[in-house]
Formats: structure tokens, C-alpha cells, sequence
């Protein structure tokens, strides 16, 4: 029961969405629109399902004291801040359980979720990505090594790639006559884009699709069980 | 001078190189031209030859964090189809998607004047699912939708009076930052419905979306990163954010060129050392 | 007092970008405090949005409003509940269900529309003619196109081992796999570089006004 019937539901709802795809008329066509609409609030429960589980780990680091704990609380204050202003007031043009808050919104500029959003996760959000800008170019300055024809190959490209999309790139090979106008950065690189890299992207396409289907068949006859989970 | 010392100060003078050679073009511009390649064009072809009256689909399925990158882009396309006619449906793969919508609405209408919520534009906000939800649009917009973010019934928009189901959507633009995004549009909403789609991503996602340009017309053109954004604003005729930006990006590129170039000189020079100790001490 | 929200707003926006930042120097309490600050507004952010924009339309005003005709969305709702019990361990077992109804059906699209899409499309975008094509680029970057991806494709066959005339398809196809890395390798620089010119240029023109 504990593992048969997961398995069952899985076989069905995936037999009946293949099926629908067949026959999209009543009632497959029905069942079939049904089940995605139940997905979608199912997938939503999920979510909360994280946000729990993020409340629970940080609350057990704050109340056993575990090192750092400090920013475990300053994380579990922001949600709480975030939460409840989002509740209260709601965001944009989205209302709250207290309306619009047009009286709080006319002394900050906006919403409080929306100006938390604005100034402070919208910072937060785009910086903690840019560190990798830094990253790339100690890589680029310490790992990038020529080694063999296969690296040879992948940084010129690389070269090649870099200065076709930058702004200097018509400036650098104006002068190859028109006759041999391919030869341009900008239209190499298009070349390069359109033809090599393509076809290798297409290859990866092609072989991880025929994984696709392997891994979702065996998923949909119950072979592969991994996302049970393990115990009884 | 311990060798782990070493290692730290260098890579601190090359983060300060980096940031100075994005922060300098930055506050005195190059001036740099940005020209168009044939993938920007393609979107663009899209956007323009559809009819005046049309009801399109924007999805802005990314976060703050690739804000630059792609912002531009959906500034672009609203204005650019506004200035055809076209009514804009926003949705959002990601929950952030839907106020990078609002934003774009209101960037776009403090440029080109105020546009009419309902008739010119809705945000139909937030759904979670990729290409299960998309499914669910190709059978039935109002179940999915049953509201926009304001708390306006389906029925009460009059933009949405005509749509059905997707088959009603003229073309979608994906702008997309990873998963779910662009790929579940293309695989659901042209392969299945048979609905134009175009796509803007992040520069790190461009070179897989391009088996999907095709005689098949999976992807009716690709927007990949800041140039991709820069060619678009060309297009419409005017030099944007993504334009200006084009100027530390050129010098930012080239500055890693050279920071390979030194590391592969230091690499070669750190062998042939190690070659010559090797036959001295042999010979 | 608006205007000094505003101008308060973008302090706390480059007092977070630069404790981020200082992140490059070494680890210290401003990048700790500002990163768990980040994870508790995210994980804020998308329990608003959640609630909002799929909870509070697709699923309570519906049983809410009219329950006569969505009581089956009780069904989801429990299902989504057995969900959440996922966090009592005694009770984890309940969360198979839901589980399973999402990966089922998840599985069944995805593997339509990749075998249609990733498999049967773009196959059928190789077998393109390409002599049709009136430039000599065309042409040869075609040819190339129906090459590197039949040797793309080989390479990434394991089932039998890859020995003398066999391997050579396999080579060509490491080739044009090395090719698209660097490609992929110069856009990736182009994004990691557009996210550090985005903060620069706030720092720079809203908070300093260096840049006007």
C-alpha cells in the first residue's frame, strides 16, 4: 500500500496524459486538463513545503545554538518581515488582507513588500550572481591552460566568440577585403554559431532526449522508484 | 613571499583589474557601435509582421539577478509591439517574473504614454509548472488564469475576451533565465499548439537554443545576452541600457583574452623551466 | 517623505551590493549577515507569490466563491496537504502520493515532447539540402551541420567501445563538441560580465552619480 499505490498513481497519471495525447477527446481530453490543473496547486503545496523545511532547519540552528546561529535568525527575521508585509498589504497591484495600503504605500513610494523587493532582494539578487564576473576572470587568469588540440580548438573558439560580440569586433577585421567577408569577426562568429556549435548542441539534444524517454518510461512502469524516497 | 599569499594578492589585482575595466567605460563611454546579426532579426521579423490587434504573450520567466541581460530586452519588445498594435499578455514562470512585468509596463508607458490596463496589457501573474501549465494554457486559458494579479476575473478583461485557449495567441516571447523557461514554450506552445515562439536568454543559455532555429521554425530567432538586447534596442532605433553597457562589456572581454593569454604564457614559461631542471638534473 | 524612502532605498541597496562584494576580499559578518538576509526575503518572496498568485485564485476562491462546482479541487488541496506532511517524520509515507502524481505526470509530458521536439525535430532540421544554398559558406557550413552532428551523435554511443576506424567518427564528433564548449565558454563570459555591469552601474549612477 505504502509503495504499490504510489506506484499505481504514478503508471496511471502518466498512462492517461500519453493517452490523451493520442485521444484528446472526452473524457482523456477532460482527465488530462484536470490532472494539470491539479499539478499546478499540488507543485504550489511544494513549495510550501520548502519554505517549511527552511523555517524548521534555521529554527533548530537558532534554538540549539549552533555556530553563526546569529544570521540564522537575521534570515528567519527577513522571511517573517517579508511574509507579513506581503500578507498585510499584498504587492503591486495585488491586495492585501489590510486592502492596498494606499496610506503606507504614500510614505514609502510603494508597497512595503515592493520596496523590500526594489531595494533590498533586487540588490541582493543581482550582486550575489555578479560575484561570478569576478570568478570567471581568476579562472580564465588560472585554469585556462592549453594543453592539447581539443583545448587548442575550444579557446580559440573561445577567442574567436569573445571578440565577435563585442563592439570592437568590425572594427578589428574591416580590412579582409569583401571576397572574403567570412573571415570578419562578426560573421565568423555567426558561422561558428550557426553551423559547429549547432550541430554539437543538436547531438546533445538528440542523445539526452532518447535519455528522456528511457528514464520516463522506467518512472511511468515503476522500474525506476528513487523519488519514493528510502524506508517502508 | 609563501606561494598561497601569492595566489590571493594576484587574484585580488585581477578582481580590482576587472571591476576598473568595467567601471571606467562605464563613466567615460567609448562610444561603441553595436551592429545587428541575424537571430536578433529573426525576433524582431516576428514582432513586426504580426498584425495590429493581435494578443501576444511576453512570459518573463527570469529574476533580478539576470536583470541587465534581459530587462532591455523586454522593454523592447512591449514597445515594440505596442507601436504595432499588439496587446500584451505578461505571465511568469517565476514568481519574481511577474513584478520584472510590472516594471517593463511602467518603464515602457513613462517613455511612449500611459496605455490602458485590460485592453493594451494584463499581468496575468505567476504559475508554477513549466510545460505542464503551458499544456494547461493550450487547452484552456481560464482555467489556468482564472484571474490577473489585481483580482480581475477573466471575464471583467476585455483583452481576454477573444482567448480560448493558446491557439488564440498570435506569438509568445519567452525571456528566460534557466528552468522552466524558453524550452517549455517552445516545446509545448509551437510544438504541440502551433504557436510562434521567439526567445531572449542569458548569454550562458544562447548556444543551446540555437538547434531550435530551424527549417522547422521551433524558434522563430533568439535574443542571447546584453548584445542580443543592444541589437534590439538598434532595431527600434534608439541606444537603451543594454547599448551603453555594450562599452564595458567590449572592455571587459578583451581583458579576459589578456588575462588567458598571460596565464598560458606563465603556464608555458612554468614548464620549460621544469624541462630544463629535468635535463640538467638528467644530464 | 517619499523622496527620502527613495534615497534611503538606494543606500540599503549599496549597503547590500557592497557587503556582498566584500565577499572578494575574504569571508566576513557583513557578506554572512547579508546572505542569510537573502535567503529569508526569497524564501518570503515566493511564499507571497505562491499563495497570491496560485493558492488564493486556482484553488480557495474557487472552493470559496463556488463549491458547488469545484468541489473536486478538494482532491488537490488534500493531496497537497499529504504534501506538506512530509516534514513529520511518521507521517513522511502520506507524501508518496502526491509524489508520485507529479512525477508521473511530469514524466509522461516530458517524454513526448523531448522525443518530439529533441529527437524527431531536430533530426528531421539535419536532413536539410545543402547545395540548396547559393553561397559557398552555406554550403560548407551545412555540410558541417549534417557532419558534426552524426559524429556528435556516435560519440555519445557507449554501448559498445569505440576501437581503431570506429573511433574516428567518435574524434571528429570531440571536435565539434570542443568547438560548441568554446562558444558556450565566450557567451558565458559575456553573462557573468553583464550581471557585474548591472551593480557597477547602480553603484556608480544611482547611489554615487558619477554617471548622469
Amino acid at each position: 500500500m505504502k509503495s504499490n499505490l504510489p506506484l499505481i498513481l504514478a503508471f496511471v497519471s502518466g498512462l492517461l496524459i500519453i493517452v490523451a495525447a493520442f485521444i484528446p477527446h472526452k473524457p482523456f481530453g477532460m482527465l488530462e486538463e484536470t490532472l494539470t490543473n491539479w499539478f499546478m496547486i499540488i507543485s504550489s503545496f511544494a513549495i510550501l513545503l520548502g519554505q517549511f523545511s527552511l523555517i524548521q532547519v534555521n529554527a533548530n540552528r537558532v534554538a540549539q545554538r549552533s555556530p553563526n546561529w546569529q544570521y540564522y535568525l537575521a534570515g528567519l527575521i527577513s522571511f517573517a518581515v517579508m511574509v507579513s508585509m506581503g500578507l498585510l498589504w499584498g504587492m503591486e497591484k495585488t491586495p492585501g488582507l489590510l486592502g492596498q495600503g494606499e496610506s503606507v504605500a504614500a510614505n514609502l513610494g510603494s508597497k512595503p513588500f515592493d520596496y523590500i523587493f526594489e531595494n533590498i532582494y533586487m540588490p541582493l539578487s543581482a550582486t550575489m550572481f555578479s560575484l561570478l564576473a569576478f570568478y570567471i576572470a581568476s579562472a580564465a587568469y588560472r585554469a585556462f591552460i592549453i594543453r592539447t588540440f581539443e583545448s587548442n580548438l575550444l579557446m580559440i573558439t573561445a577567442v574567436i566568440v569573445m571578440l565577435g560580440r563585442t563592439s570592437f569586433a568590425t572594427a578589428l577585421t574591416s580590412w579582409i577585403p569583401q571576397s572574403l567577408s567570412f573571415l570578419r569577426l562578426p560573421q565568423l562568429t555567426d558561422f561558428i554559431m550557426q553551423y559547429p556549435n549547432t550541430a554539437a548542441q543538436r547531438a546533445i539534444l538528440i542523445s539526452a532526449a532518447l535519455g528522456v524517454v528511457g528514464a520516463s518510461l522506467r518512472i511511468i512502469l515503476g522500474i525506476e522508484r528513487s523519488y519514493l524516497g528510502g524506508g517502508k | 613571499m609563501k606561494a598561497a599569499d601569492r595566489i590571493l594578492i594576484e587574484r585580488r589585482i585581477v578582481f580590482l583589474v576587472l571591476a576598473l575595466a568595467v567601471a571606467l567605460p562605464l563613466i567615460f563611454p567609448l562610444g561603441l557601435k553595436t551592429i545587428g546579426t541575424p537571430l536578433t532579426k529573426k525576433a524582431y521579423d516576428l514582432v513586426d509582421s504580426t498584425p495590429a490587434g493581435s494578443v501576444v504573450i511576453v512570459s518573463f520567466d527570469y529574476d533580478p539577478s539576470t536583470v541587465t541581460e534581459l530587462q532591455p530586452m523586454a522593454q523592447a519588445i512591449i514597445e515594440h509591439a505596442w507601436s504595432k498594435g499588439h496587446k500584451v499578455i505578461a505571465t511568469a514562470m517565476w514568481p519574481q517574473g511577474s513584478q520584472m512585468a510590472d516594471m517593463a509596463f511602467e518603464d515602457v508607458q513613462n517613455k511612449l504614454g500611459s496605455k490602458v490596463y485590460g485592453e493594451d496589457f494584463v499581468n496575468l501573474g505567476y504559475k508554477v509548472g513549466g510545460m505542464v501549465i503551458i499544456q494547461g494554457m493550450g487547452r484552456n486559458f481560464r482555467t489556468v488564469f482564472p484571474k490577473d494579479t489585481s483580482g480581475l476575473d477573466y471575464d471583467e478583461i476585455p483583452l481576454l475576451a477573444t482567448i480560448k485557449s493558446l491557439r488564440d495567441i498570435r506569438y509568445v516571447v519567452s525571456l528566460s533565465a534557466g528552468d522552466p523557461g524558453l524550452k517549455d514554450w517552445i516545446l509545448t506552445a509551437h510544438d504541440k499548439f502551433g504557436v510562434a515562439v521567439a526567445g531572449g536568454t542569458t548569454a550562458v543559455s544562447a548556444p543551446g537554443f540555437l538547434p531550435y532555429v530551424n527549417d522547422q521554425q521551433q524558434l522563430y530567432g533568439l535574443m542571447g545576452g546584453l548584445k542580443a538586447a543592444a541589437e534590439y534596442e538598434l532595431l527600434m532605433g534608439y541606444e537603451g541600457s543594454a547599448s551603453l553597457n555594450m562599452n564595458p562589456q567590449s572592455v571587459a572581454h578583451v581583458l579576459i583574452l589578456v588575462l588567458i593569454a598571460i596565464g598560458n604564457v606563465r603556464a608555458w614559461r612554468k614548464r620549460k623551466t621544469a624541462r630544463n631542471r629535468e635535463e640538467a638534473s638528467n644530464a | 517623505m517619499p523622496e527620502l524612502m527613495r534615497i534611503l532605498g538606494i543606500w540599503l541597496g549599496a549597503y547590500f551590493t557592497l557587503s556582498i562584494f566584500s565577499f572578494l576580499y575574504k569571508d566576513n559578518p557583513f557578506y554572512k549577515l547579508a546572505e542569510q538576509i537573502f535567503v529569508g526575503l526569497s524564501a518570503g518572496y515566493w511564499l507571497i507569490y505562491t499563495i497570491y498568485n496560485i493558492l488564493v485564485p486556482n484553488l480557495f476562491n474557487l472552493l470559496i466563491t463556488d463549491f458547488a462546482n469545484n468541489w473536486i479541487l478538494l482532491v488537490p488541496m488534500f493531496l497537497g496537504i499529504m504534501m506538506l506532511l512530509r516534514v513529520i517524520p511518521s507521517a513522511q509515507w502520506l507524501s508518496r502520493y502526491p509524489i508520485a502524481l507529479m512525477v508521473g505526470t511530469t514524466a509522461a509530458i516530458y517524454m513526448l515532447l523531448a522525443f518530439k521536439s529533441d529527437f524527431m525535430s531536430q533530426i528531421a532540421a539535419t536532413m536539410i539540402n545543402p547545395f540548396k544554398f547559393s553561397s559557398g559558406v552555406d554550403v560548407a557550413g551545412s555540410i558541417l551541420l549534417i557532419v558534426g552532428v552524426l559524429c556528435g551523435v556516435y560519440f555519445f554511443y557507449f554501448s559498445k567501445k569505440q576501437e581503431g576506424v570506429f573511433a574516428i567518427p567518435s574524434k571528429i564528433g570531440i571536435w565539434f563538441l570542443m568547438v560548441s564548449f568554446g562558444a558556450s565558454f565566450g557567451y558565458t563570459v559575456m553573462a557573468r560580465i553583464s550581471l557585474l555591469i548591472g551593480r557597477l552601474d547602480f553603484l556608480l549612477r544611482d547611489w554615487l552619480h558619477i554617471i548622469k
